[in-house]
């Protein structure tokens, strides 16, 4: 099967106007005829969900929280990009598609890029409209702050719960739709099937989380916008329900998976305290504006901090090193995440690390404070060499705008991150492969669409931050309504699906056939006793940096591990009702084939782009290298019956209105 | 650390349910609650027995999963957290810890320490939005500026995450703070004023309709509620219920 990307012809700037007055329209009355059912409500899931019922179609909205309100989408912190070019500085569509492009390491779709930036400036609006609280300035108009990778202030925030704002936002579009009947919420329930009638996604299996119940769930057209796959290692700061069955199941029906490997590992992380810990906090990239990195210039400095013997506060100016300062002069700090974290690791690996485990580098706000704090003495006519004060007032700006983020670090490792530095490790955070979709966001499986983190398209080998909300909001509230409309034209006479055929029978039986298996299983280990090995094998093999001899044995490692999983998995309780053990083991089991896909899909690409470092391709001052002629291309695995057996399809990546060069950030 | 553990033990919404007494060792305080937790499901799994359910997502305080009222106090003895927050070095070794659901009969137990907070989407359903077309053609953002202040107030009022502490902490078991969030997010921007009126109206009678209590000040909601949700929102729904009243 040849992949096909339907992106339209015409010039770069035009494409999404002419596919928009070409496409095939549903009227209104037939709207009311047609159901499209959506997994994940997220700032992707939720804002289409919302868009497609306020189109008038009838829509039914899952997620496995206890409210569309919890989804991740929730927690990121930091800001959604947008090219108003509100500040004058310079940015435009161009510019943040470059940006975009380049943030990406030259392996997104150039197509699909551009309509995201061209989109952008909407959901600023749209959000504003919405009675979304975005930070403003004094004279009442909406502020900007910068962000890693780019040269401009595009990024639009709410202190450091932008995410949450957003998702609110998204969540009263849903409301509004619920109240009136057009969006039919299911909470608490996981899809763990797809039905495929005639070749086309119709509808859904999915199991009521409180009774346990196996449903059937019919419609027209499924949208999956279940998030990434981060917590294949376990340990990552996605939420501990985030999960990738639902793309994982579409993916084993026939959805292609693209780009697997490409993980995004966050630098500004809370480091890891112990055996014991369950996921990692994440802290806003928007620290990196004020916060400088620093270890030890000296490895006996960095060797008494990590035995108690020394503080960071102790060490003079000279005797540190802000590595990323003297390594990128231009960016600084701000080097795209991949960069960053790369950095801290090659820093930490050298020993200086500075925690217990010899896994942490500072985050210093010292500087900021004094800065800020002169400024404010100054505007306020005080005396700008009394430290004291100058603290004070310093201290008062980096907490208004950075103080639920230094309270969050305080409770966790309790230290004071005022007076002493914070302590970071790069997480993994964000999974920029997903579901291959094309530029309508239709997988390969035709009525079914992937949207938000559960696609690939827009991030390429890295994401920019603050380009997460801007591309699950741009999918959700801008694209899917238009190409999902184009896709549902010849449907309209078509009427309800019903759930008693026998696509329904059989996908049912195999999801009940599965559970069965789980509760059947007399085994010794519990869920989590497998998921953390495979997270061990992932983070020590499959991290951030990889080599073919630690990726063959990832993947000979992991079957052998899922293997032991089915024959050994313990679930207690029963399937009639909550059994969280059970809900677990139905994800875990999908890790495990991801997680395998994911080393084959690392080791066959041999170059580094972005979040995916090879130690074999990289430059003599140990950036990353990219190798254009070979794999400027999408890696789209088929599901052949196991990982292994996966069978690779490329879509070349044509580049026309940017050139591909080596990224630079010095 | 060692600890005595008191769970409240339900099998669903018709069983009556129990506290139950359980040992746990090696508890470290670095470990997060949950993190304790998790030790002992751990423990109870390798056991035979049956792990204890309770909700839980993002785990660092901003989902609204989580829950567990934790030795009479919603969220537990730490201020400003949830309960993925608070640490086991708030406790000493060979303490007592209660742990219970959040109690409200607008809140139903599901299993153990699982909750049903869905009467809280139904109260946002009843207004809790902006009539506004989602298609993106609306004015552009900075059309119409807003007076910082308000939007400071209106984002401190938007932080509420609807994990339901302030019912659960609640004598009379009101969802007032929780509902004055929202209607002060909007009533305090330009673009909420539209609707302000049958917003607070519809928003209130579906909160009535669910079951939960009246507000008696007693301020509980606000010294438990993990974000500082500040009770001067309810004093402001109040005025909006008033001049909403006397309008309708």
């Amino acid at each position: 099967m040849a992949l096909d990307s339907k992106i339209p012809n015409g010039p770069i700037a035009d494409k999404w106007t002419d596919y928009k007055d070409h496409i095939n329209l549903v009227n209104p009355a037939n709207k009311r005829n047609l159901d499209i059912i959506v997994v994940g409500t997220g700032l992707a899931g939720g804002s289409a969900a919302a868009t497609l019922a306020e189109l008038g179609y009838n829509v039914k909205a899952f997620c496995f929280q206890d409210s569309p309100r919890r989804a991740h989408s929730i927690a990121a912190q930091g800001g959604i990009n947008a090219a108003k070019n509100y500040k004058g500085d310079g940015d435009s569509v161009h510019r943040l598609f470059y940006d975009t492009v380049k943030g990406g390491d030259y392996r997104a779709r150039e197509a699909n890029v551009y309509r995201l930036a061209e989109v952008s400036s909407n959901i600023i609006d749209q959000c504003v409209a919405q009675g979304v609280p975005l930070a403003r300035e004094y004279g009442g108009l909406l502020d900007n702050r910068s962000f890693g990778g780019t040269l401009v202030s595009r990024t639009f925030y709410a202190q450091g719960q932008t995410g949450q704002q957003l998702l609110l936002g998204a969540y009263s579009a849903m409301n509004r739709q619920i109240g009136r009947g057009k969006i039919k919420m299911y909470n608490r329930h996981e899809m763990l099937e797809l039905v495929i009638i005639d070749g086309k996604a119709r509808g859904i299996i999915a199991r009521n989380l409180v009774t346990g119940e196996i449903e059937r769930h019919s419609a027209h057209a499924v949208v999956i916008g279940s998030g990434g796959y981060g917590n294949v290692f376990f340990l990552s700061t996605n939420a501990m329900g985030s999960n990738a069955t639902a793309a994982w199941k579409i993916h084993k029906k026939g959805a292609f998976f693209a780009n697997p490997c490409y993980t995004q590992i966050h630098p500004t992380c809370i480091p890891v305290s112990g055996d014991h810990q369950s996921k990692l906090t994440l802290m806003s990239e928007s620290l990196r504006n004020d916060g400088r990195i620093w270890v030890p210039a000296k490895l006996e400095d960095a060797q008494a901090i990590r035995e108690g013997k020394k503080k960071a506060t102790d060490l003079a100016e000279a005797d540190r090193d802000y590595f990323l300062e003297r390594r990128y002069p231009a960016f600084g700090n701000l080097v795209p995440r991949d960069v960053a974290s790369r950095a801290a690791k090659e820093r930490c690996d050298a020993g200086f690390g500075v925690n217990k485990t010899g896994e942490a580098v500072y985050l210093d706000f010292a500087a900021a404070i004094q800065r800020y704090g002169k400024e404010q003495a100054h505007i306020k006519g005080l005396d700008e060499n009394d430290t004291k004060l100058v603290t004070k007032l310093g201290t008062d700006i980096v907490r208004s705008k950075y103080g639920n983020l230094f309270q969050m670090y305080y409770k966790i490792v309790d230290e004071d991150p005022y007076t002493t530095p914070m302590m970071i490790y790069p997480a993994v955070h964000y999974t920029m492969g997903g579901t291959w979709v094309d530029y309508n966001l239709m997988t390969t499986i035709p009525g079914c669409f992937s949207i938000g983190e559960s696609n690939f398209s827009d991030h390429g080998a890295n994401r920019l931050g603050a380009s997460a909300l801007m591309q699950g909001l741009a999918d959700g509230y801008f694209v899917l309504p238009y190409t999902i409309g184009d896709y549902l034209a010849p449907d309209i006479k078509m009427g309800a699906i019903s759930t008693d055929r026998p696509e329904f029978d059989e996908a049912e039986k195999s999801v009940k056939d599965l559970i069965a298996k789980f509760m059947n299983n007399k085994g010794t280990h519990s869920v989590d006793h497998f998921h953390k090995k495979l997270g061990k094998i992932m983070w020590n093999k499959v991290g951030m940096a990889r080599n073919a001899k630690g990726l063959t044995e990832a993947i000979e490692e992991i079957a052998a591990l899922r293997e032991e999983f089915y024959k050994d998995v313990k679930v207690p309780g029963t399937d009639k009702g909550f059994n969280q053990e059970l809900e677990k083991a139905i994800r875990v089991a999908d890790f495990l084939e991801l997680g395998e896909l994911f080393a084959k899909d690392a080791l066959h690409r041999n170059e580094s782009c972005g979040g995916h470092f090879r130690e074999e391709y990289q430059t003599e001052e140990g950036e990353a290298l990219r190798d254009d002629e070979n794999f400027a291309y999408v890696a789209a695995w088929e599901y052949k019956g196991k990982p292994s057996d996966a069978v690779l399809h490329k879509e070349p990546l044509v580049y026309e209105n940017i050139k591909l060069v080596q990224r630079s950030y010095k | 650390m060692k600890l005595t553990l008191k769970i409240w033990r339900q099998k669903n919404a018709q069983d009556k349910g129990a506290m139950v007494d359980y040992k746990i060792d090696g508890i470290e305080p670095d470990m997060s609650f949950l993190e304790m937790l998790d030790v002992f499901n751990e423990q109870q799994i390798n056991a035979g027995e049956e792990p204890v359910a309770f909700d839980h997502d993002c785990r660092e305080g901003i989902c609204g999963m989580c829950s567990l009222f934790i030795n009479g106090e919603a969220h537990g003895p730490d201020r400003g957290v949830t309960t993925c927050q608070l640490h086991m070095r708030m406790f000493n070794d060979g303490d007592t810890i209660t742990i219970e659901p959040f109690r409200a009969a607008a809140f139903p137990v599901v299993k153990d320490l699982v909750v049903d907070r869905s009467s809280f989407d139904r109260i946002q359903h009843a207004g809790g939005f902006i009539s506004v077309n989602t298609s993106g053609n609306t004015i552009d953002a900075n059309t119409i500026p807003v007076n910082k202040k308000d939007a400071d107030d209106a984002f401190d009022a938007a932080t509420c995450i609807g994990c339901g502490a302030c019912v659960a902490s609640c004598k009379n078991s009101s969802a007032m703070l929780f509902v004055a969030a929202k209607v002060s997010q909007y009533a305090l921007l330009p673009q909420g004023r539209i609707e302000a009126t049958d917003r607070v109206l519809n928003m209130v009678n579906q909160m009535d309709h669910e079951g939960f209590g009246n507000c008696t000040n007693t301020g509980a909601c606000e010294v438990e509620c993990p974000k500082g949700i500040s009770l001067e929102n309810i004093a402001r729904m109040n005025r909006e219920y008033l001049s909403a009243s006397l309008k309708g």
